[in-house]
């Protein structure tokens, strides 16, 4: 039990960390929105499952986590995109990057 | 709003916080069951007529079982969403081409396009912008090159789509 329950976690942390990685690599912020939002709710919630596994009296408790995570981050980040995209930036291109090069 | 319509979201309103009130609690003790009545009872009473968000339900048997259907497809598409980022992410050449293409949808209800923008967002390579009426603005990291395109944006939603109108409108 106890090395399920890390290895969902070990999953959770690895999943934040490439998250972490994409908000460095990623070349605009549409892209880093992406890369932070979908692995991090993910990563949460291995670890939700993993902390459920330790302690399953919580199981009701990290539920609730979980769905209040599955809600409102995408929320927040289409929140985020929206205001982006209102205030005019437009979506990174690789032919931009070409030219600079050039 | 007319008497059913304004019973339905009492109840609604009614069952949803009562149920909050258990999970938070996590006890059947009698006190807290007593007292989580009463708080839900204030609750729906107060907010009832001013949620519109439940309007758009489907309310019978069949619609929990296409409810089960979605969560099980969401859950494999975040997980596919996942892997091909972390693909994505470690790549040296980070293959992405990205760009905004904008899409419809045919669902009706504030709460089914709420859900369909947000599952949208938690899918492979997608991120909803911006959702006005029944048009979605969305984000795309990898964009295919030729081809129909058309065709290819259609895909993003079908899925979702299909499963939610089962049980929202």
């Amino acid at each position: 039990m106890r090395l399920i329950a890390d290895l969902f976690i070990l999953t959770g942390a690895l999943f934040v960390f490439l998250a972490a990685l994409g908000l460095i690599r990623m070349p605009d912020v549409y892209n880093r929105i992406q890369a932070g939002t979908k692995a991090a709710t993910l990563g949460v919630i291995a670890i939700l499952i993993g902390v459920g596994i330790l302690y399953p009296q919580w199981w009701a408790k990290l539920l609730c986590i979980a769905g209040f995570v599955l809600f409102t981050s995408p929320v927040g980040s289409s929140t985020i995109a929206r205001a982006i995209y209102l205030s005019g930036v437009r979506p990174w291109k690789k032919a931009v990057r070409s030219e600079e090069a050039s | 709003m007319d008497e059913s319509a304004g019973m339905r979201a009492y109840t609604l309103a009614f069952l949803s916080s009562f149920l909050l009130w258990i999970l938070l609690t996590g006890s059947l003790a009698t006190e807290e069951i007593g007292a989580g009545l009463l708080v839900a009872s204030v609750v729906s009473v107060v907010s009832g007529p001013h949620l519109a968000i439940f309007n758009g339900l489907r309310l019978h048997p069949l619609a929990l079982i296409s409810l089960l259907d979605y969560l099980f497809y969401f859950f494999f598409a975040l997980l596919r969403a996942n892997l091909d980022l972390a693909r994505r992410v470690l790549a040296p050449s980070l293959p992405i081409n990205p760009g905004i293409v904008e899409l419809e949808t045919t669902l009706e209800s504030s709460l089914g396009r709420m859900l369909l923008a947000n599952s949208i967002t938690l899918t492979p390579g997608t991120l909803t912008v911006d959702l006005k009426d029944e048009r979605l603005l969305v984000h795309w990291v990898a964009v295919p090159e030729g081809g129909d395109l058309s065709t290819a944006t259609r895909q993003i939603v079908t899925g979702f789509e299909k499963r939610i109108s089962g049980f929202l409108k």
